[in-house]
């Protein structure tokens, strides 16, 4: 068209030829008996799905007009991470820009094709979205429907229109993958599985949270974890660290092992992968390779109050870095040669390295808390003397003797602790080339895959083989997915729905473990009760037999006169009051004999409360 | 209309000032001019915006790169998709996003719908304005076409909310392409009738032939760009000069005339949007497969690197700038638009009105193709 155009002045008459659309059809349409139906993704009302919906209120810090708030609707039950909050609208601010479409990670907020509603009263304007699915009153069917009454209040069913879609939203669904040993070179020795982040793959990881803090409600030890996301997302460990250190002070500990309510709970786990908080921790924890002059914690004051604590594990350790910095003085008793607990000898050394554990022990010895291992209360010192020598003393003996199935010949297999202790801290358990492990728990996990390596140490080059047996099926198996996954990729054979009957002995020898299929493993009530078909059996191959079940606590140490007046509650757990005190009067407790989850960070959770307890006592408060 | 008598404005006992808007028909929007005139000849205007001032530029401040996205496009409510594109355009430069092929086509091809429908806006106005009352419905129910385009496209009709930083917010439903070309085929079909009814007819020749008339050089001068500037003569186009998305991809030309007058400028509309058309096909025949958008960073933690940048695209209107400075925050630090309005509606329009009649205000005004918000952003 570079050409230059010629003016066309044209004739007075030529405008007549629009004289034919006289005759023509009219283009408008006769609204409201012609319907104009709205597009598949039109932005209209919103449409949030209740049951869905976590309360997790990233609708609201997106809206640009502030045109959501989050409400607390007392009338719902928040699941388990969850919240009972739920979006109010305003749409005398709302502009259907959809932001708050693309962000909700649950995907319960969409828009719906509606977009009538007038009315008199302004106060209708502002009001929770909700769907067919949770109201039911409002959302009508098309014989009920007429566009005549539509409103907020009178709405078509069925009329999804903008939705959520993964691929653009705006959040980050997928996680950065962790660098691991490939299982077929980690099963050959206990070289630490997971490599850890790069300081570029924990800010790139860090930068997907949302900082919703369903997690902050989860974690029983109420960590501030979107703050030391953050914290690391903005190239700061060393306040990752703090932030860290102000709930849970052995990170470098529960970087690695820790059970992770938090990811659980987690709103972009809902349709993508949840936030790796776990290894973000580990991160910080790692990156920072002095705690002391990164944390700049200092005690308080010396107030002169001794505390026993008994038991160096995770609730113990807390507990004394808690108490220390209170400025108590505290001394912890533990019959092994290093700090640690359950987590010192438990969890094998390709998920946990005795250095890692170290580093968080020797912090907080660093801080003034004296530690006395290799004591064995009620042998090496009695209890009373603590009793009577100490202001208070703190029970975190966690759950140390190991449960055995009673079937015929079981003496013979193998214990889980005491295997799994000998290999991390002792001279390492002679093992068989077919073992069996009884269990579907985590501790079956970690003994099966360190017999697996104990295997393959033991007897290059031969062929060997390590199967589980577990009471409960697939969907039942109390362990986590990551674990029996990782199981399944070294080769660990799994029995789901079978239970042991004997162990058949054969010349003093073992020769395998005859099972029984399970019928049921919880009865009604929902309480362990296994049945089985007594017809339907198996026979599993197997020169060595190690059980691991479960772990009950061990209170031997405690006098019997005292041990009376200690109470437990129906779940066989200690008794303890708001406080964290037990029946008996300046003995507190908390970890796994005080708890349910039996993990690192609900131990510390219950540290954290005995903590307050005991300062409050001890200040007379 | 508001006529004022003054005596101590005026010189001479014959003049008189009179106010041009903002409640006006022949108004733009929310505008107004005032006007000294003398008889029907007018001695003096001024052009008097604000009346739309809601302070975007300091607003963008105050919100995240995310949450000014639906903001941008309600400075120019006639054509906002250009604005979408010139934000992410300088975000996307300023965080080194990269945008994936696909998505620059489908830019294109969206940008072109916008142009088509703002002329036909712009064509509504005009054509309403000389009194071609049948002309402007057509143009207006053909824009509706078009709005239904954006609506299936997008889910919005006037704020699309389309063009994000890292691409486009959605892929094309099934089947759009095949809608695009059957309503542009259908709008297409029309022209004949637009061309014998409106464009060649003797009656706008004579109402708007030397109307306003600018020279090339006063149009340099004064900063004009789009239609006025290439209804000079000077084939002055950012899609060609400076191509941004997929207009580099496909063959097209800058339609241009020389005169300079509303006649001319209202005939580069036209020639424009049937260019846009033949543009379209083109480009949805070169369009590849693929992803649509590359996933931007979490909008909550999202900081741009320090540093300034200055992007422009072409407007229905014309060149359309945005110098964007962030200080490495969540927020812009500094935001400020080139409008094309900006020029066309102060100073050209002022110049252009000296002189001229009052029956011909309108005229002038609308042929400069101005959007008020543009001017008050």
């Amino acid at each position: 068209m570079k050409e230059k155009t010629t003016d066309k002045k044209g004739s007075f008459l030529s405008p007549f030829k629009a004289v034919n659309y006289l005759f023509k059809k009219p283009r408008t349409l006769r609204y409201p008996f012609e319907p104009k139906e709205p597009a598949l993704r039109y932005r209209g009302f919103h449409l949030n799905d209740w049951e869905k919906c976590t309360g997790c209120g990233n609708c609201a810090d997106i809206c640009p007009n502030e045109a959501i708030k989050m409400v607390e609707i007392p009338e719902i039950e928040p699941k388990p991470g969850e919240k009972n909050d739920r979006p109010k609208l305003d749409y005398g601010r709302c502009c259907f820009c959809g932001l708050c479409v693309d962000i909700c990670p649950a995907g319960s907020l969409r828009l719906s094709r509606d977009y009538f509603h007038i009315h008199f009263d302004t106060d209708t304007f502002a009001f929770f979205p909700k769907d067919e699915k949770t109201d039911k009153e409002h959302f009508l069917g098309s014989e009920q429907y007429s566009i005549l009454k539509a409103s907020l209040a009178h709405r078509k069913e069925n009329y999804e229109g903008f939705t959520s879609d993964l691929e653009y939203s705006l959040f980050e669904p997928q996680r950065v993958s962790m660098p691991e040993v490939p299982p077929d070179e980690r099963k050959l020795s206990f070289i630490e599985q997971i490599i850890g982040y790069s300081k570029e793959e924990a800010k790139a990881e860090a930068s997907r949270c949302l900082e919703c803090k369903l997690c902050e409600e989860a974690c029983p030890a109420h960590l501030k974890i979107s703050d030391y996301i953050k914290a690391i997302y903005e190239d700061n460990p060393g306040e990752s660290l703090k932030k860290i250190f102000e709930d849970n002070p052995i990170p470098s500990i529960c970087g690695r092992i820790c059970m992770k309510h938090c990811e659980t709970a987690c709103s972009l786990s809902i349709r993508g992968e949840a936030l790796a908080v776990r290894w973000l921790k580990r991160f910080a924890a790692d990156s920072i390779k002095d705690y002391k002059t990164a944390l700049e914690l200092r005690a308080a004051e010396r107030t002169g109050k001794k505390i026993a604590v008994i038991g160096a594990g995770p609730s113990g350790l807390s507990i004394a870095h808690f108490l220390t910095l209170k400025g108590h003085n505290v001394v912890v008793f533990d019959s092994l040669p290093g700090g640690g607990g359950m987590v010192r000898v438990g969890p094998p050394l390709y998920r946990l390295p005795i250095e890692a554990i170290d580093k968080d022990v020797n912090y907080i010895a660093s801080l003034g808390v004296e530690f006395r291992f290799n004591t064995t209360i009620g042998k090496d010192i009695l209890f009373e003397d603590i009793l009577k020598e100490y202001d208070a003393i703190y029970l975190g003996v966690g759950t140390t003797a190991s449960r055995s199935t009673k079937v015929k010949n079981i003496d013979r297999a193998h214990l889980a602790l005491p295997f799994l202790q000998a290999n991390k801290i002792g001279s390492g358990t002679k093992v068989g080339k077919e073992i069996i492990v009884i269990g579907g728990g985590n501790v079956a996990m970690d003994v099966a895959r360190e017999a697996l390596r104990l295997q393959y140490m033991q007897h290059p080059g031969e062929k060997v083989i390590t199967k589980t047996v577990s009471l409960e099926d697939w969907d039942e198996m109390p362990a986590t997915k990551e674990e029996i996954e990782d199981a399944k990729a070294e080769g660990i054979q799994f029995n789901p729905g079978w239970g042991p009957k004997e162990v058949k002995v054969e010349d003093s020898r073992i020769k395998g473990l005859l099972c029984v299929k399970v019928k049921l493993v919880f009865d009604e009530q929902g309480r362990f009760s296994p049945t089985f078909y007594e017809e339907k059996q198996m026979f599993l191959e197997g020169d060595m037999i190690i059980e691991a079940i479960g772990q009950a606590p061990d209170f031997s140490f405690i006098p019997e006169k005292l041990f009376e007046k200690l109470q437990f509650t129906a779940q066989r757990k200690v008794k303890v009051d708001d406080n964290g005190m037990t029946t008996i009067p300046r003995v507190f407790a908390g970890g796994d004999i005080v708890n349910q989850n039996l993990d690192a960070v609900t131990a510390i959770a219950d540290a954290k409360i005995a903590t307050e307890g005991i300062h409050k006592m001890l200040s007379g408060r | 209309l508001n006529m004022n008598l003054s005596s101590k404005m005026s010189s001479s006992p014959r003049e008189l000032e009179l106010y041009f808007g903002p409640q006006h028909l022949g108004m733009v929007g929310n505008f107004s001019i005032t006007l000294k005139v003398e008889g029907d000849r007018i001695l003096e205007a001024q052009a008097n915006p604000g009346y739309l001032h809601r302070g975007f530029e300091k607003l963008m401040e105050y919100r995240t790169w995310i949450q000014n996205f639906p903001m941008v496009c309600r400075i120019n409510v006639v054509e906002p998709d250009s604005m979408e594109m010139v934000y992410a355009m300088a975000v996307e430069k300023l965080a080194q996003i990269e945008v994936p092929e696909r998505a620059h086509f489908i830019r294109s091809i969206y940008l072109e719908l916008a142009r088509v429908a703002s002329h036909l806006f712009g064509l509504w106005a005009y054509a309403n304005m000389l009194g071609f009352d049948t002309v402007a419905q057509w143009a207006m129910y053909h824009r509706d076409l078009i709005l239904d385009l954006f609506e299936e496209l997008t889910g919005g009709r006037v704020y699309h909310i389309y063009i994000w930083p890292g691409g486009v917010r959605r892929d094309f439903p099934p089947g759009f392409k095949d809608k695009i070309v059957n309503t542009l085929h259908s709008i297409g079909g029309c022209v004949p009738d637009y061309d014998s009814t409106f464009f060649n007819n003797r009656l706008f020749y004579d109402r708007s032939k030397g109307i306003g008339q600018l020279t090339l050089e006063q149009a340099k001068q004064w900063g004009a760009t789009g239609q006025t500037l290439r209804a000079t003569g000077m084939p002055y186009d950012i899609r060609k000069i400076e191509p941004y998305a997929a207009y580099d991809k496909v063959d097209w030309d800058v339609p241009v005339r020389e005169d300079g007058d509303a006649y001319s400028r209202v005939w580069v509309i036209r020639d424009e949007m049937i260019e846009s058309v033949h543009m379209i096909f083109k480009l949805l025949d070169a369009m590849p497969e693929g992803p649509v958008y590359n996933r931007i960073p979490n909008p909550f933690k999202w900081k741009v690197p320090r540093g300034d940048v200055y992007v422009r695209c072409e407007s229905s209107r014309g060149e359309l700038g945005l110098y964007l400075v962030s200080d490495g925050g969540d927020k812009p630090y500094r935001v400020h638009f080139r409008t094309p309005s900006y020029p066309h509606g102060l100073i050209i329009l002022e110049k252009l009105l000296e002189n001229a009649s009052i029956a011909d205000v309108g005229n002038i005004m609308i042929s400069l193709y101005v959007v008020a918000p543009e001017i008050d952003r």
